[in-house]
């Protein structure tokens, strides 16, 4: 259903609103996730992986990442995937592989890359059916908990940040009325590799990524959702695994 | 079963984990040693090695001249209705223009620049052709214009409506436009009124061009915000895009065509040019060769377009079919030539790029003809090296070492306030949302000072001959970053090379002066239309001189509310002759005209050359 579904997100975002700018981005970025993942994936478990996992990691790069270059593409796409193999505690993986990759090249060769800029022409439309479908998706995989926890911590931190700022609240909400937000909560805060195991430990987690979030946001740091994640993600999961999971 | 057995008992071996951490430590310091190496060779520039470096190398260098040449303009920004005051930086952006034309007809090119603020006035800066320049504004009547409650001045364009021999100039605004009659180089009257034109409008661009092919120049005007928007006395405050990327809740256009006896009737409609999108540049050029001129249109916060016109039916947009209306930008600037001397017009579209944010990148648009003459577009900017500018506003070609190809300079910087402190994180907070959210001006977080993409530098680009550019900005130009936005392009000193004029918002104009070898030829044309419009604007100049060809195009206004010099200028490098010239006349025919002299600029009249 996962792949289904982004593919439908990267079909009607890209015929509707040109969100690839091209196609030798998203064949090189899905090829490079899938090559990688089926050869290290047999060198490490000896057999032939499902290249589902891989394949949704390629598409959400190629959607993310903007660059004017195409090497960055194979770069972002080659370190989600070969982080999967590298960083493992006790035997698992504990980043979120795409939002690794994404996270570590927007803050590492800015001059390079940049995240998504297309808000798919900003309309109510396009925008309701991505939820509407989402919050289905996500509900299949069991995962509901998980999504309607962070926008419900956003929107709260949404209006503390208002306050704070003296910004208006629409402003501080606008983010989360956009593409990047939508593939953010629909496919990276619910991979379920990289969850933690319970369902309240999942919730408590995703409410702390949108606190270190507005942590973030109040520092001015225009891709804070990623970095929230990539900082919150790997230490729940370790925590969890260490204190929480049955041996 | 036995597959997830065998998957949790195998273990890689030693050397398989070592190669792939390894691996994964290379990739994953790739981006950081090449953001290391970008950072390192940002070159430092000591003033004169780097002018005796760009002499010998590129064969030129430009001088900042403004003081020694007399201009001392500053461009004003405007202050608007309160309730816009915590973003108006960003609302109050444009308006810095500069366009050439020698409006006494004395040989030497003048330029006039606008203000934006009420009771500013415009300068028209007359050449003495002594090296120095005076402001004639007031005296010729096109120096108060921006009088309280008439709007301010956003940009203007030259050419002759009545085809009397001297160039007349309209002013467009966000308010009243004006329309000013050369009264044989001596000053102007307005002639707005009996002209029939719109009562407001809220435009950033404009160009004449003759639509119709019947020898009277038209005027087409792109609309910005809507033209029933006061900026200074709002109804209410929705008036920011609905969208950034699809906005089509601004300013109509206007085709308003030029009946012979001072008054232009509104055809917009009929010809098929009813977009409303927030139209930033435009340019006329006969794209599919069917003799009559078409249009590109740079829009913000949307897709570019492009009108066929197809004579007598109209205009038809062709965007998409010509693969150009697909991706949306920020379309800031529309510029023309001929990059790889093969007769064919490339398209320079300006956009934002702010590392590490917002990469759209500029387009450069070349195009592939079908067999049947259609016409479809590339975006080959990258390739070419003139991909990446800044937050970039207006753009223009022009040989400028005079080696035979044409160059590009390019102008950028968007808002340079507080540095070290960004609006950039509230923009793109903003801007993602939906559009009941950005529509609202009163929704955008103040910008409190804060600087937006601000004290960037502006690039010069040098053709290498192979269709490819080389950043030369840092020996070339020592001009610091003054948020620019309008470039025109003249021979100012008539010394046969291309001077730079640069108009900076807020700032003070910039007069780039070109300290050329003098080991390089050129020539230049001043076209005079007989049954074309006198101005000649749409005729193309396709010069030949040893193996190389190349074509230029007369333009009624072109780049980003800029317009060069009227007279088409060419480099020829080393040789010592040209073959021969070919003006196509927009009116249908092309004369062909043989041994013509060099370093000297030519004066053609339609069917008849006068040396």
């Amino acid at each position: 259903m996962g792949p289904v579904f982004i593919s439908m997100i990267l079909v009607v975002g890209h015929l509707s609103f040109g969100i690839l700018e091209g196609f030798e981005n998203i064949i090189l970025t899905i090829i490079t996730c899938v090559i990688l993942d089926l050869s290290i994936g047999k060198l490490y478990t000896g057999t032939w992986k499902n290249p589902a996992s891989a394949y949704i990691s390629g598409i959400s790069v190629s959607i993310l990442v903007r660059s004017t270059f195409l090497w960055p593409y194979i770069i972002t796409a080659a370190i989600s995937i070969l982080s999967k193999y590298v960083i493992r505690y006790k035997g698992r993986h504990i980043w979120n592989p795409s939002n690794l990759g994404i996270s570590w090249m927007l803050f590492f060769a800015p001059m390079y890359v940049a995240g998504l800029s297309v808000q798919w022409g900003n309309n109510l439309a396009p925008m309701a059916i991505i939820w509407i479908l989402g919050m289905f998706i996500v509900y299949r995989a069991r995962r509901l908990h998980v999504t309607l926890t962070y926008v419900l911590s956003f929107i709260l931190f949404a209006f503390i940040r208002s306050l704070i700022t003296s910004d208006p609240f629409l402003a501080e909400l606008a983010p989360l009325t956009g593409p990047m937000y939508q593939l953010f909560i629909f496919f990276m805060i619910t991979d379920p590799p990289t969850n933690v195991g319970s369902k309240r430990g999942q919730m408590f987690v995703v409410f702390i990524v949108a606190l270190v979030e507005f942590a973030l946001r109040l520092n001015q740091f225009v891709y804070a959702p990623f970095y929230a994640l990539a900082i919150v993600g790997p230490i729940a999961k370790a925590i969890d695994l260490r204190f929480f999971q049955k041996k | 079963m036995r597959n997830s057995t065998k998957k949790e008992n195998y273990r890689p071996s030693k050397t398989v984990r070592i190669a792939v951490t390894s691996l994964f430590v290379v990739i994953l310091a790739v981006p950081i040693l090449l953001q290391y190496d970008a950072e390192r060779l940002s070159p430092g520039k000591d003033n004169a090695e780097a002018r005796k470096y760009a002499l010998d190398v590129f064969g030129f260098y430009l001088e900042e001249v403004s003081d020694a040449a007399g201009v001392d303009f500053i461009h004003r920004s405007p202050a608007l209705d309160s309730r816009i005051d915590h973003i108006l930086p960003t609302i109050a952006s444009t308006g810095a223009s500069v366009s050439v034309a020698d409006f006494n007809n004395d040989g030497w090119n003048d330029f006039y620049l606008t203000s934006s603020k009420y009771h500013t006035s415009n300068a028209l800066y007359k050449n003495l052709g002594d090296g120095t320049f005076v402001d004639v504004a007031d005296e010729t009547g096109v120096g108060k214009i921006n009088e309280k409650g008439t709007g301010v001045s956003m940009g203007s364009v030259w050419a002759d409506i009545d085809n009397d021999g001297f160039e007349d100039i309209f002013i467009y605004k966000w308010g009243q436009p004006r329309l000013f009659l050369n009264q044989g180089g001596t000053g102007f009257r307005d002639i707005t009124e009996s002209a029939g034109f719109p009562a407001w409008i809220n435009a950033n661009s404009a160009i004449w061009f003759d639509y119709n092919n019947d020898g009277l120049v038209d005027l087409f005007i792109g609309g910005y915000y809507k033209e029933k928007i006061n900026l200074w006395e709002l109804e209410n405050t929705l008036i920011m895009p609905e969208s950034f990327e699809y906005a089509n809740n601004g300013g109509r256009n206007y085709l308003l065509e030029n009946k012979g006896n001072g008054f232009f009737e509104d055809v917009t409609f009929s010809m098929g040019l009813s977009s409303t999108k927030w139209t930033l540049a435009v340019g006329s050029i006969d794209f599919d060769k069917n003799g009559y001129q078409d249009l590109f249109i740079a829009n913000d916060y949307s897709v570019d377009e492009l009108y066929m016109n197809n004579g007598a039916s109209g205009f038809e947009e062709v965007g998409k079919k010509a693969k150009i209306g697909y991706a949306p930008k920020s379309g800031m600037n529309v510029s023309f030539a001929d990059v790889s001397n093969n007769s064919q017009y490339s398209i320079y579209v300006s956009n934002i790029t702010e590392m590490g944010i917002l990469l759209q990148g500029n387009n450069m648009w070349v195009p592939a003809y079908g067999r049947g003459g259609e016409v479809e577009f590339a975006n080959r900017a990258g390739a070419m090296g003139i991909e990446l500018g800044g937050w970039s506003y207006g753009s223009q070609f022009g040989d400028l070492n005079n080696d035979g190809y044409q160059d590009l300079y390019l102008a950028n910087g968007y808002i340079s306030a507080a540095k070290n402190n960004s609006y950039w994180y509230d923009y793109s907070k903003i801007t993602g949302g939906n559009k009941a959210i950005i529509s609202d001006a009163l929704n955008w977080p103040a910008m409190e000072g804060r600087s937006q993409s601000g004290f960037q530098q502006n690039k010069v680009w040098v053709n290498s001959q192979s269709g490819i550019f080389a950043d030369v900005t840092d020996y070339i130009s020592d001009m610091p970053p003054r948020d620019s936005r309008a470039v025109a392009l003249a021979d100012l000193w008539n010394t046969g090379k291309l001077d730079v004029i640069v108009a900076n918002q807020g700032k003070k104009v910039s007069v780039l002066k070109n300290h050329g070898k003098q080991d390089k030829n050129w020539i230049s044309f001043q076209l005079e239309g007989t049954k074309s419009n006198r101005s000649a604007i749409g005729a193309q100049v396709v010069l030949e001189w040893e193996d190389q060809v190349q074509s230029q195009v007369v333009t009624g206004g072109i780049g980003f509310c800029s317009q060069n010099q009227r007279a088409i200028h060419f480099g020829i490098g080393a040789s010592d002759h040209v073959n021969k010239v070919t003006v196509i006349w927009p009116a249908g025919g092309e004369q062909i005209i043989t041994g013509l002299s060099i370093n000297t600029t030519h004066r053609i009249v339609e069917e008849h050359e006068i040396n």
